[in-house]
């Protein structure tokens, strides 16, 4: 499993699991786009703190997921993500879409 | 430049190889006893063109991907030196093909930075491509851990 999905009302709080590559990221899409279109969210958190690698399609994913979830409305953030990680999202300009945090609760 | 050791990897286009891939070169670079940083710049750099070769070269097929990697004694410090060669579709543009965010892939699932990232985790980043014959990335790290002070 490479993503383990919490849901409150219209809130989803998605714990990724393991490396992000183009391989992974079609798994943790398709669960993630899957649940925002049931419960039509407002927000989603992408939790990166079980994630040690990622290539540019994590980058791919966060933007996909901006765009859906901004298609209802609703905000993105993303937290705990290595400095190395969070490099590669300020390279990508993530943080005009996103709120990268630093310090989030890990659930 | 006189090598140290190579190793030549051939596997198919599946994208269940990446993970493979990576692991194959972290593995042989090992004996540099590189960084973890350096590591992960080379992890992330061959997951980047072997993607390519999947998403791009080989789209809607399955070919067979050739890595060489040949590690080398270098000036003041060791070098890798990774080839990744495809007999894919090839790139029309390669000058087009390197801009940041450029994506031919239009699901808006690719970010079109494959290359730059590339660029900026690498020492050197050579890409030539022949339209319907394919493309060769050739990317060189310098395992500077290891170079004299």
């Amino acid at each position: 499993m490479a993503v383990k999905l919490s849901i409150s009302q219209d809130e989803i709080f998605a714990h990724l699991l393991g490396d992000i590559d183009h391989h992974t990221a079609k798994e943790m899409r398709e669960e993630i786009d899957a649940a925002i279109h049931r419960i039509q969210a407002k927000s989603l958190t992408l939790d990166f703190s079980g994630v040690e690698f990622m290539d540019s399609s994590g980058i791919g994913l966060v933007m996909g997921r901006y765009k859906l979830i901004n298609s209802y409305g609703g905000s993105l953030n993303i937290i705990n993500a290595s400095e190395r990680i969070k490099k590669m999202m300020y390279m990508a300009g993530m943080d005009k879409l996103a709120i990268i945090n630093d310090g989030g609760k890990v659930r | 430049m006189k090598p140290i050791n190579e190793m030549k990897l051939s596997f198919l286009s599946r994208s269940s190889n990446e993970a493979f891939a990576r692991a194959a070169t972290a593995s042989f670079l090992a004996q540099l006893d590189p960084t973890v940083d350096e590591l992960a710049d080379i992890k992330t750099a061959v997951s980047e063109a072997v993607t390519n070769c999947i998403v791009h070269a080989y789209k809607n097929t399955i070919g067979t991907i050739y890595i060489t990697m040949t590690l080398y004694e270098g000036k003041n410090a060791p070098e890798a030196r990774i080839k990744i060669r495809d007999k894919g579709c090839g790139i029309e543009d390669v000058k087009k093909a390197m801009e940041p965010m450029y994506t031919t892939c239009t699901t808006g699932e690719r970010s079109g930075l494959g290359f730059a990232v590339m660029e900026s985790f690498m020492d050197k980043l050579k890409v030539t491509s022949t339209p319907s014959k394919g493309t060769t990335v050739t990317m060189v790290k310098v395992i500077r851990s290891k170079g004299d002070e």
